[in-house]
């Protein structure tokens, strides 16, 4: 049964009241009707196409307390998270509310800005009016949740000609904890890069393993002419935790953004990228690995949207299926009429460890214009046995033989990414988690 | 001097060859569909009572059905009531031979290349002329029947095999399939039936002859081959349609039946009338076809050339039941003017060690919109399965587009499956180096495309691979630029 919407229509009303005066009328019309829009639509069933193999109604049917501002200074274990290398900024959100104290923004170079949204929001920072809730305008029935609800977030302005040397490091980190009924926190990420900026952001999603709660973020995501953007995002949620994200971005003219994704927590997890390349000469490259064991699903969305001529775009999915975890991957590449001289590839490749393991892939291409280089390859297969053999002819145990090769399998993604703090720190958790996933298969 | 573009215009102007009209009487059912129509059709063939029933069921399902909208087409609704459901040429006293089939309906089929008289065949074809609703004439028949070969009309086969009919009837594709499917089953009129023996390699290719004349009608066959232990059978199936301002509908169902290391080649040169150059009129072709490898090391291939048709809806499938069974694809597709085709596979591995092959060949040009939809599903028991699926789009002109949606959806980890994709244009370049070289700019464009359907052509029986290529090139004449 799903629960009646009445839940989040009262829970709208309280929230509402407790909003800060700062702000504004634009932004509270803009939340009444990404709500109406929400309670029109309710959440997607399997039966839409984009939801066919992810059937979200633990989600629908819990009824989910909004998170509350964190008592005391927080947990203690977010120490654990940080990357202990130097950051232009290190943001810490816990159950989706700012916690200064937790966060440092000591490095931030000139006009650079990375703090919390709802304070750029009472603050009428600039970047708010023309781009918060505009970039994602056309997501699914969770980013209009998301848009009624979100209490707060990171707000990154980097300006004009500014380019950051270190990375902006946004963490949200779940408590887990809300008395008797799960807690649901909607985090945003608004982040505006100037022409000719430059910056690496990274956005981090972790809880205390095996709680029970729901993340539902939005990120939008704006390119000036010439930026550059490495941007990542981490979920490393417990295991028994819902996620569901969206990242938009919007790039204009000779842009360059790459956006890595690594999904390795959750019970229910699904992942939107949309990046629409709206300017001649822009460049795109989405990457993506998830491992998923137990019983759990992930779920990856793709599109990218060639709306004009002389654009690239790259994007490289690789996936460890182990138990009875299912997999989901549909990646879309659209070239619009006009669209000339789009080079695009995309590759997307699953490992199925067990027996039970599923995967469902749909890579699409949608081609309007005739001068254009489009490829997609998909791959699902088990470890190839006669590597396996090599290994093991040479002295390596199977497991040890089987996680070598899986280790090269995902390296392929993971040493695409240039932030060498990201790739040490998935792959000490990945080894963890490899090591439990290939031990319950042997 | 013309730019490549002109010349390849002026040749896309050509006319719709098959687009000519036989004035033959016929007989025909009042327009619309209900439960008395239903019953007509099956009195009109004197069925027995088992397959009126089923009908009436699946005329009853298909009142609770919706028409699929999930399709990447466009098109006006279809006034179901505004149909005839059976048309037939008016029945002369019954035929002893073949001389006695109307030669208004032998000079048809002889215009469009297909000589009833058998001694004029040399290709050592038979052919199952289907007109309209009704088959006219089988050829070749007595020899087939000497090696116990049965290929005759459907409702022959229904009057005279009936236990074949009734045993294999709906196997493949239940009456509740989808909608078209199911409208199908309520009121098809005629097509073929073959069965080929155990052990029997049936000798020469079996052929059937669509051909839609009558207006306003829309025209329901239903095929059903069936292939018993280790036997071998390759059939052809070629369709037409006179040129008519009105869409009329085509919805046929096939289904092919392979028991233990039978195998059956289906190979479909497709080229209904695609309406003129602004979209005007051309059949809807929504097609189920659908093939089941019932046995072990059985193998069913699927071949097709589709250059007709407004719009082309349809997804030859192969269910690898036995094991070690083999299922293929191989179609080329190519949508100019405004002709639209939504078109691809389905493979269904449910057998050990099946194996799947997928080539799609898409070519769109003008404004045509080319979709290749796949399906390759793994159940959980089918361990060592492969699939290898390749779709290539070929555009032509900026107007155009193509589409791919494969979906793989794999639950056993021991599967193995490939699929890959690209879309690319003819390069300025390559139509240079032709040119270069002494060829027109017309036979660059030919040999490019052909080289690029090869991979297809070649799975084509010989007589049937030429008339396709020489009809891709009328298709495509004018569309480089």
């Amino acid at each position: 049964m799903t629960l009646p919407l009445d839940h989040y229509r009262t829970e709208y009303a309280r929230a509402r009241a407790g909003r800060p005066r700062g702000e504004g009328e634009a932004l509270a019309r803009t939340r009444d009707e990404a709500l109406g829009r929400f309670l029109d639509r309710g959440f997607p069933t399997t039966r839409q196409e984009e939801w066919r193999f992810t059937s979200v109604a633990p989600i629908a049917e819990q009824a989910f307390a909004l998170a509350r501002p964190p008592a005391g200074a927080g947990p203690a274990d977010v120490d654990r998270l940080r990357f202990h290398v130097v950051c232009a900024a290190e943001l810490v959100f816990v159950d989706g509310h700012y916690v200064p104290a937790l966060s440092t923004r000591g490095a931030l170079r000139g006009s650079a800005r990375a703090g919390s949204l709802a304070a750029a929001v009472s603050g009428h920072a600039p970047n708010i009016d023309p781009h918060l809730a505009r970039v994602a305008r056309d997501g699914s029935a969770f980013v209009a949740l998301n848009t009624a609800f979100f209490a707060d977030g990171a707000y990154i302005d980097v300006p004009c000609g500014t380019a950051l040397e270190h990375p902006i490091h946004v963490l949200f980190v779940s408590t887990g904890q809300g008395g008797d009924t799960p807690v649901v926190s909607h985090p945003r990420v608004l982040a505006v890069l100037g022409d000719n900026s430059q910056a690496s952001i990274v956005e981090t999603y972790a809880g205390p393993d095996s709680a029970r709660y729901f993340t539902n973020v939005v990120t939008e995501i704006v390119l000036g002419e010439h930026a550059v953007l490495d941007h990542y995002k981490v979920q490393r949620e417990s295991t028994a935790a819902y996620h569901v994200g969206s990242i938009h971005l919007r790039a204009a003219r000779s842009a360059t953004c790459s956006s890595h994704s690594v999904s390795l927590g959750g019970a229910i997890v699904r992942n939107d990228v949309v990046a629409v390349l709206g300017g001649e000469g822009g460049e795109c490259t989405l990457n993506g690995l998830y491992l998923a064991d137990g019983q759990r699903l992930v779920d990856n969305h793709t599109t990218i949207d060639h709306a004009m001529p002389h654009c690239g775009s790259r994007e490289m999915y690789r996936g460890i299926l182990a138990d009875r975890a299912r997999g989901v991957f549909n990646g879309k590449i659209i070239v619009r009429p006009d669209a000339q001289k789009t080079d695009a590839k995309q590759t997307n490749r699953a490992l199925l460890l067990s027996e039970d393991a599923q995967i469902n892939t749909k890579p699409e291409l949608e081609i309007f214009a005739n001068d254009v280089k489009c490829t997609h390859g998909a791959a699902v297969g088990q470890l190839d046995e006669d590597a396996v053999f090599y290994l093991r002819s040479r002295g390596f145990g199977l497991t040890d033989a089987r996680r070598m090769l899986i280790h090269a399998f995902l390296g392929d993604v993971l040493h695409r990414m240039p932030l060498a703090v990201i790739r040490t720190s998935v792959e000490h958790v990945l080894e963890r988690q490899l090591a439990r996933a290939l031990g319950a298969a042997a | 001097m013309s730019t490549p573009t002109e010349t390849v215009e002026q040749l896309a102007s050509r006319d719709y060859k098959y687009g000519f009209y036989t004035d033959i009487e016929h007989e025909m059912a009042p327009r619309g569909l209900s439960e008395e129509i239903v019953r007509l059709i099956s009195a009109k063939k004197q069925e027995p009572e088992w397959l009126l029933e089923w009908r009436l069921h699946a005329y009853r399902t298909w009142l609770t059905m919706k028409e699929p909208t999930w399709g990447n087409v466009t098109y006006g609704p279809i006034d179901y009531q505004n149909i005839i459901y059976y048309a037939a040429p008016k029945k002369r006293p019954v035929l002893q031979s073949l001389d006695e089939v109307d030669p208004e309906i032998r000079r048809t089929f002889e215009k469009l290349g297909i000589p009833l008289d058998e001694q004029k065949l040399f290709s050592g074809v038979a052919v199952d002329a289907v007109f309209d609703s009704v088959s006219v004439a089988t050829t070749f028949k007595e020899k087939l029947a000497e090696l116990g070969i049965i290929f005759c009309s459907f409702s022959e086969a229904v009057r005279q095999h009936p236990e074949l009919v009734r045993k294999y009837l709906g196997t493949v594709v239940p009456y509740s399939d989808n909608f078209f499917a199911t409208l199908n089953s309520a009121v098809f009129s005629d097509g073929s039936f073959a069965y080929i023996p155990k052990g029997v390699r049936c000798p020469m290719e079996l052929s059937t002859y669509f051909r839609i004349n009558a207006r306003e009608t829309g025209q329901f066959e239903r095929t059903l081959i069936v292939a018993e232990e280790g036997s071998y059978v390759s059939y052809l199936e070629g369709c037409t349609a006179p040129m008519r301002d009105e869409n009329q509908l085509h919805a046929a169902v096939v289904e092919l039946v392979a028991l233990d290391n039978a195998t059956i080649k289906y190979s479909t040169v497709q080229n209904w009338y695609p309406g003129d150059k602004d979209g005007k009129g051309g059949i809807y072709n929504f097609v189920t076809k659908r093939g089941k490898c019932a046995g072990v090391n059985s193998k069913i291939t699927w071949t097709q050339v589709e250059t007709g048709s407004a719009i082309t809806w349809k997804y030859p499938g192969c269910i690898l039941q036995g094991d070690n069974s083999i299922g293929e694809f191989y179609s080329v597709a190519t949508t100019n003017n405004r002709q639209q085709a939504d078109t691809g596979t389905k493979m269904i591995h449910l057998g050990k060690n099946t194996k799947s092959t997928i080539v799609s060949k898409g070519i769109s040009a003008g404004h045509g919109q080319n979709t290749y939809r796949g399906l390759v599903r793994i159940a959980k028991g089918a361990v060592g399965a492969h699939n290898y699926s390749q779709c290539d789009s070929l555009l032509i002109g900026d107007k155009c587009g193509a589409h791919t949606f494969p979906y793989l959806e794999i639950r056993n980890s021991t599967a193995r499956v490939e699929h890959e994709a690209s879309t690319s244009k003819i390069g300025e370049d390559q139509i240079f180096y032709s040119r270069q070289r002494g060829l027109s700019t017309e036979d660059a464009v030919n040999m490019i495309v052909s080289g690029f359907c090869k991979d297809v052509f070649r799975q084509l029986p010989m007589e049937f691979a030429v008339e396709a290529q020489k009809l891709l090139s009328i298709s495509l004449e004018g569309s480089v630029g």
